[in-house]
């Protein structure tokens, strides 16, 4: 699989392109064929991979927690609705555990960021040939499947979730509250004078803080799979060597695979909980 | 790598797929999860209620059971009191009845005794009557002489 016609170096760089769809330099609309045509479309392009498999995987989350939540009752559950009910459960008593303000957004958004992530990082522990070569044979010339790899999927949740702190840091605190909280810390002076030197540097202070909120949660996110993967990539790089290094290759590729699961578990689990814990430095009231 | 559109289409589904978890998914779940809590606790205060009962139950069954043996002995001292009773009458009965019979074979030995001393009387008369009269060598007429054998006898 790895090197028929590729080189080292275009085997890797083919894993880690997109399927992109925009506006070419000529003007007409399509795929791209390569690296530099997808970089040429620029912002208005849209990853066809990446959207397909978070979608998929966003669908088969609500239809499952769905369809467990259609047979919900107070009898004994059964099979897969115990399986819904203890992740629910545990959910919940996550955000208990930290989220103190009242807020029913908060536990189902969690619930949805730590299953929804989950199932995508999941996805990295597919031998990573297998579901590119599928897509090769129905003609499709590029397929990243751990839609976690590509950083528009892991910034496109943490800009969710910082609208929503940015929504609730208004509604709880109001304008002004929120706006004292960004300028009057950590630098606090008697003087008022004084208090008014330190106002920017506060600002520009806090400012910082509240930009790194969205950005390391969605980059811890994409580090983390993106290096999984690439690690996942090298190993499969083995397989092209002969019959010792193809079977170092699988051993390695199993004992990456066991590892990981662990990755995937604790980034969608530290997401959630980041989350959570932002949302409630976001209603809390000085 | 690039950051494009697929931004915006992430953070759409991102959105849609909050809002189906928060409306249909997270609510139906919750209700059943509380519901399910509440009915967990009835039972357990249930359970509670019918221990308390039960040993309610117990201590009557205790005190029915003292009582019964209580009863019990008082019957059963009352049964050994009216046996020693009934013992008592009896051998008052026997006494009486022995003393009774003893006194009716005195008077019947006493009636015997004195028909038999009659009897003899009788015959030591004639004994008498017989050897005087072959003493005095002549008949004593028993008729003349029988009031004095008689007083005679009478002296016997």
């Amino acid at each position: 699989m790895a090197g028929d016609k590729l080189t080292t170096t275009e085997y890797i760089k083919h894993h880690l392109q997109n399927l992109t769809f925009g506006r070419h330099a000529d003007g007409s609309w399509g795929l791209a064929h390569t690296p530099q045509e997808a970089k040429e479309m620029g912002f208005w392009a849209i990853h066809l991979d990446t959207m397909f498999w978070s979608v998929i995987l966003g669908v088969l989350f609500l239809w499952l927690f769905g369809k467990a939540a259609k047979s919900a009752t107070s009898d004994t559950p059964s099979g897969m609705v115990n399986f819904v009910e203890w992740i629910v459960e545990f959910i919940d008593d996550n955000v208990r555990g930290s989220f103190t303000g009242k807020n029913d957004l908060v536990a189902p958004l969690a619930l949805t960021l730590f299953v929804w992530i989950l199932l995508q990082n999941t996805m990295d522990l597919v031998p990573v040939d297998w579901i590119p070569q599928i897509a090769h044979l129905l003609g499709i010339q590029y397929m990243k499947v751990v839609p976690t790899t590509d950083p528009n999927a892991t910034f496109g949740m943490s800009f969710g979730v910082f609208y929503l702190m940015i929504h609730y840091s208004f509604k709880i605190k109001k304008p002004l509250g929120f706006a004292r909280e960004l300028t009057m810390q950590p630098f606090q002076a008697k003087n008022p004078l004084l208090q008014l030197l330190f106002m920017p540097v506060n600002l520009f202070l806090e400012g910082i803080g509240l930009l790194a909120k969205p950005v390391s949660l969605s980059l811890r996110l994409f580090g983390n799979l993106f290096a999984g993967e690439m690690i996942f990539i090298l190993i499969a790089l083995l397989f092209s060597g002969g019959l010792i290094f193809g079977l170092l290759g699988g051993v390695l590729q199993w004992a990456w695979a066991v590892f990981h699961i662990l990755i995937v578990l604790l980034q969608a689990f530290i997401f959630m909980t980041l989350t959570v814990v932002y949302l409630e430095m976001a209603h809390q009231e000085h | 790598m690039n950051i494009n559109l697929t931004l915006i289409g992430q953070s759409i589904a991102f959105i849609v797929f909050v809002w189906f978890c928060m409306k249909y998914i997270w609510p139906p779940i919750m209700s059943a999860l509380e519901q399910r809590k509440k009915n967990i606790a009835d039972g357990l205060a249930a359970a509670e209620r019918g221990k308390k009962e039960r040993e309610l139950g117990e201590q009557r069954a205790m005190e029915l059971i003292k009582d019964a043996k209580s009863k019990a002995a008082e019957i059963i001292a009352s049964a050994e009191k009216r046996g020693t009773e009934i013992v008592e009458e009896a051998k008052n009965d026997a006494k009486v009845e022995g003393e009774r019979i003893i006194t009716a074979a005195h008077t019947e030995i006493d009636q015997e005794a004195h028909r038999a001393r009659e009897a003899l009387r009788g015959e030591l008369a004639a004994l008498v009557t017989a050897g005087a009269a072959q003493i005095l060598g002549r008949e004593i007429d028993p008729t003349v002489h029988s009031q004095m054998l008689d007083e005679l006898a009478a002296q016997l």
